[in-house]
């Protein structure tokens, strides 16, 4: 379970979370909207630790994400974490840029790893290019690749930031039929994202951040036909 | 004005001393590109990482190899030391002329190297539980060495040429050995035209065996 309290994050005099509170339950699908600059992607990285926070705290099962004495790079392996950049390592194969973190990171034996890693491969749909480099691969597979990278950590959560909006239009549907195949699977899952069709579809629920304060959270039905914030409304009155 | 005939029976007889001091030149620029990518690594790490004193070394050092002529650097580790009573050998003063002057090079062919790299493979590293060592060591540091390797042969070419300045304070690779038989024989034209073709040849190596092992080393 992720819980957030109070989480405030600024940048120098910028204030860009002003208190969050949130909990993400083991198996939930978690749609995170909202325009550019209210702090989406922030959130994220505050809840992995790639930022500091100011105030409030973030706990992992239980453990405190900001606390000192926590192992960061241990508690990173149970969130995948996938960015609208799909960032492919374009010095290894395919089948290396997966394998390799389960192998220098939680210290898999070289075959188990390229097994694990050429498993998940073909449950994104990259079986058949295994030995790839990603310079050859379009920029959907290069997702696909980025999601199956973190899948071969073996996470218990996965952090989408806009993971289709870099991609060409045609492209989109294979990472979001990708995305929809593991919330179906059961993972859990915080995704940022623009694709309206895909946070009412899939999504559990849906929170809608507008300046730093998330306005609005509940089941997509309720967050898309009775909005309770004006915000939220002209947001998805712009987008649709 | 026209009467002056070539003779190259000199330059064929002492041949194997010539290609010995060629093998002479190629030692030396080896060792200072050895020393050259290690303290320039070093260097650019430092420039690139470090505040206060430790920084404007790294810049000082990059800025008088860069931008000073060589051949003066090389003077000041042998006449200038010297004049400070600290005597080195022909053989170190080059070797440390030519590093010096190669780490200052190489430092930046680093930086903009690490540049290169976008903030991002770093981060996506570290979100699969990489520490930074392994994220630079497995992450940036391979991509970093395919940036600098052509740039790195190009250093290695103009340590074996510039190399030839050793000629100058007495020490006996290529050039300083055609020197010695010029002067000697009157045939002055001869044993540097010699020289020069033993030079081209060994850039010719140089870059054949760089090529090679670029095919061995990059696979994308
Ligand atoms: N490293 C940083 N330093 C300073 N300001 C930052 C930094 N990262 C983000 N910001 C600022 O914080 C605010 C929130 O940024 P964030 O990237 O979280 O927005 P977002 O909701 O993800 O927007 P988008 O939809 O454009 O991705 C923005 O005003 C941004 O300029
Ligand atoms: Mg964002």
């Amino acid at each position: 379970m992720i819980q957030i309290r109070d989480l405030h994050k600024h940048f120098g005099d910028l204030h860009v979370l002003k208190g969050i509170n949130l909990d993400v339950n083991k198996g939930e699908v978690l749609s995170i909207i909202g325009s550019s600059g209210s702090g989406k992607s922030t959130l994220l990285y505050c809840i992995n630790g790639l930022e500091t926070i100011q105030q409030g705290t973030v706990h992992i099962n239980g453990t405190d994400v900001h606390a000192k004495n926590t192992d960061i790079n241990k508690l990173r392996q149970k969130l995948g974490m996938v960015f609208q950049q799909w960032n492919s390592f374009p010095h290894l194969t395919t089948l290396e840029n997966v394998a390799l973190a389960p192998r220098i990171v939680k210290g898999k034996s070289k075959e188990e790893a390229l097994e694990l890693a050429a498993k998940q491969l073909k449950h994104v749909g990259l079986g058949d290019k295994l030995k790839n480099y990603p310079v050859s691969l379009s920029g959907g597979q290069q997702q696909r690749l980025a999601i199956a990278r973190a899948l071969a950590m073996e996470p218990e959560y996965m952090l989408f930031d806009e993971a289709t909006s870099a991609l060409d239009p045609e492209k989109v549907g294979e990472v979001l039929d990708t995305m929809r195949l593991l919330a179906e699977e059961g993972m859990t899952m915080i995704c940022v994202t623009h694709e309206m069709s895909f946070a009412r579809e899939v999504s559990d629920r849906v929170a809608y951040f507008h300046e730093g304060i998330m306005e609005e959270i509940g089941p997509p039905q309720q967050v898309f036909e009775d909005a309770q914030s004006e915000h939220t409304r002209k947001f998805l009155m712009n987008v649709r | 004005m026209f009467d002056y005939s070539f003779h190259w029976r000199p330059v064929v007889k002492s041949l194997p001393e010539l290609i010995q001091a060629g093998l002479v030149t190629l030692e030396i620029a080896s060792l200072a590109m050895l020393l050259g990518v290690v303290i320039g690594l070093c260097l650019a790490l430092m420039r690139m990482n470090m505040k206060g004193p430790l920084k404007w070394f790294a810049v000082t050092w990059i800025e008088i190899a860069r931008n000073t002529p060589a051949l003066f650097q090389l003077f000041f580790f042998g006449f200038g030391l010297g004049a400070f009573g600290i005597n080195l050998s022909p053989f170190t003063i080059i070797l440390t002329g030519l590093s010096f002057n190669c780490a200052g090079y190489l430092a930046e062919n680093f930086r903009g190297g690490f540049q290169a790299i976008p903030v991002m493979q770093i981060n996506s590293a570290r979100c699969l539980g990489m520490n930074s060592w392994q994220a630079y060591t497995r992450i940036v540091i391979p991509q970093v060495l395919r940036i600098v390797y052509y740039p790195i042969t190009n250093q290695m070419v103009w340590a074996v040429l510039m190399s030839s300045l050793g000629m100058l304070i007495g020490f006996r690779e290529l050039s300083g050995e055609t020197q010695f038989f010029a002067s000697k024989t009157f045939r002055v034209f001869e044993y540097f035209a010699a020289a020069a073709v033993i030079y081209y040849v060994i850039v010719k190596i140089v870059l054949g065996a760089s090529r090679l092992l670029a095919m061995r080393l990059f696979r994308y």
